[in-house]
């Protein structure tokens, strides 16, 4: 079957989808998005994570047809006018990142949790994640990462200047 | 496979009669599972995202009418106040995506012993609405909606269609065991709720017995036994009897019927069955306690 949602703000359409497919083989084989990862395959380790409507889900578990004619916005999507989200500076700048395999999941979920609670608490923060595997960092230079975000996009201009000293 | 979407109610009873072989989709939190893992070959994928009318929920006459299609999350949001006991299991699935996705009609269907919205909706006294093209619609109290390992009481015809929950009267609770807060599957789960007005006690219990399961004789022991107007004494030392508790969770142990597996032991589930039981009513009927004195 034709599947045609839109994706990162431009309508895709993929061809010869099985119907069993999950959103997440289409959005990494066939439409050549592969920064949502595949591990599980169960909704068990959040790498897969994408907004779906706005809202953030393990694509491996939406099927392909039931994203037709939604809104998709994968962690290739975060970033905007050619500058990363500050989420995504986060993780760089406090070294939340070791193989990066769960990476794109911690972006989009925090990402999601930021946009809906400006200053989360530490309680928070690990509720978000916690259906986000990292099994090389011990999460606490995530937590770090997440703190830091939320601290600039709380403050834009205070961080603007902090980049540029 | 065919991926059938029907984008109104009517629809999907046609699609339903039709292909009785196709298999009903909502979140996908159990079904794409099955089909990643290869396990599920269904002939057909029925979507009921597409539609609208199961995603609303609404509160008439003291019931609440869930849609089937209404998210674990949206439970959380919106109805932590009307169905406490439902809500407090609903933050215990999964994780925030998973949440996000999951439905309680989903659950229903999956009917896996182990589902954490079976236990309260029993507590409450739940029934679940559901209709076919050919016979129309019939409603099925909880407590007979759960035929086996994962066999709910629908008719191959037949789709889910709405959950009615009584708006809790009284304090509910909810409790589960499990190796962490997020991303567990029940070793074994309590749900009760007071019915003050009714002077009656509802329990559930999860994952200790093919089907999840009300503990009858429990119910019936503590709705003889409790002493509803106590709280009127202003008798703010007065606990529980520690009798009485004892034997409410040695009711409710009996009541399971659990096994040996992965997750844990038949003799622990027994056991952690009689602890919920007593924490849950102690919580509850302290609340309750509280709530007549104020």
């Amino acid at each position: 079957m034709r599947v045609t949602f839109t994706v990162n703000g431009r309508e895709e359409s993929a061809d010869d989808v099985w119907e069993g497919e999950s959103l997440l083989y289409v959005l990494r084989e066939r439409l050549g998005l592969p920064g949502s990862k595949n591990a599980c395959e169960q909704g068990e380790c959040g790498s897969c994570t994408v907004y779906l409507d706005g809202t953030p889900v393990c694509a491996c578990l939406v099927a392909a047809g039931q994203a037709q004619g939604r809104r998709v916005r994968t962690v290739e999507g975060l970033a905007e006018g050619g500058r990363l989200d500050p989420v995504q500076e986060a993780f760089m700048e406090c070294g939340a990142v070791q193989c990066g395999f769960c990476t794109p999941g911690l972006l989009v979920q925090a990402h999601d949790l930021l946009s809906r609670v400006a200053r989360p608490s530490d309680a928070e923060i690990r509720e978000a994640l916690a259906g986000n595997l990292c099994r090389c960092t011990g999460y606490e230079k995530i937590l770090d990462a997440v703190r830091l975000a939320a601290e600039r996009k709380a403050d834009p201009a205070r961080a603007r200047g902090e980049a540029g000293a | 496979m065919d991926f059938l979407r029907p984008t109104t109610w009517q629809e999907a009873l046609a699609a339903r009669a039709e292909r009785p072989g196709a298999l009903p989709l909502q979140g996908g939190t159990d079904v794409m599972v099955e089909i990643n893992f290869d396990v599920r070959r269904p002939e057909a994928l029925l979507d009921l995202t597409g539609v609208a009318e199961l995603r609303e929920w609404s509160v008439t006459g003291g019931v609440c009418r869930l849609g089937a299609g209404v998210t674990y999350a949206t439970v959380i949001d919106e109805l932590g106040g009307a169905l406490p006991g439902l809500a407090q299991a609903s933050r215990t699935v999964g994780s925030p995506q998973i949440r996000n996705r999951g439905t309680v009609g989903g659950n229903l269907g999956a009917a896996s012993p182990a589902g954490d919205s079976h236990p309260p909706l029993l507590a409450a006294g739940a029934a679940v609405e559901v209709e076919s093209r050919e016979r129309g619609l019939r409603t099925i109290p909880a407590h007979a909606f759960y035929l086996g390992v994962k066999r709910p009481a629908l008719e191959p015809d037949e789709l889910i269609r709405a959950v009615r929950i009584p708006v809790a009267a009284g304090p509910q609770y909810f409790s589960k065991v499990g190796t962490r807060n997020a991303m567990v599957i029940a070793v074994c789960s309590f749900a009760l709720a007071l019915h003050p007005e009714e002077r009656r006690v509802g329990t559930g219990i999860g994952s200790a017995a093919p089907t999840p399961l009300r503990a009858l004789e429990a119910e019936d022991f503590l709705s003889r036994e409790l002493d509803w107007d106590a709280a009127l004494d202003l008798d703010w030392d007065a606990a529980l009897d520690a009798g009485l508790l004892r034997r409410f969770g040695e009711l409710c142990a009996a009541a399971a019927a659990p096994i040996d597996d992965v997750r844990g032991t038949a003799a622990y589930r027994r056991h952690a069955v009689a602890v919920m039981a007593r924490r849950t009513l102690t919580w509850a009927w302290d609340d309750h306690r509280g709530r007549r004195a104020a």
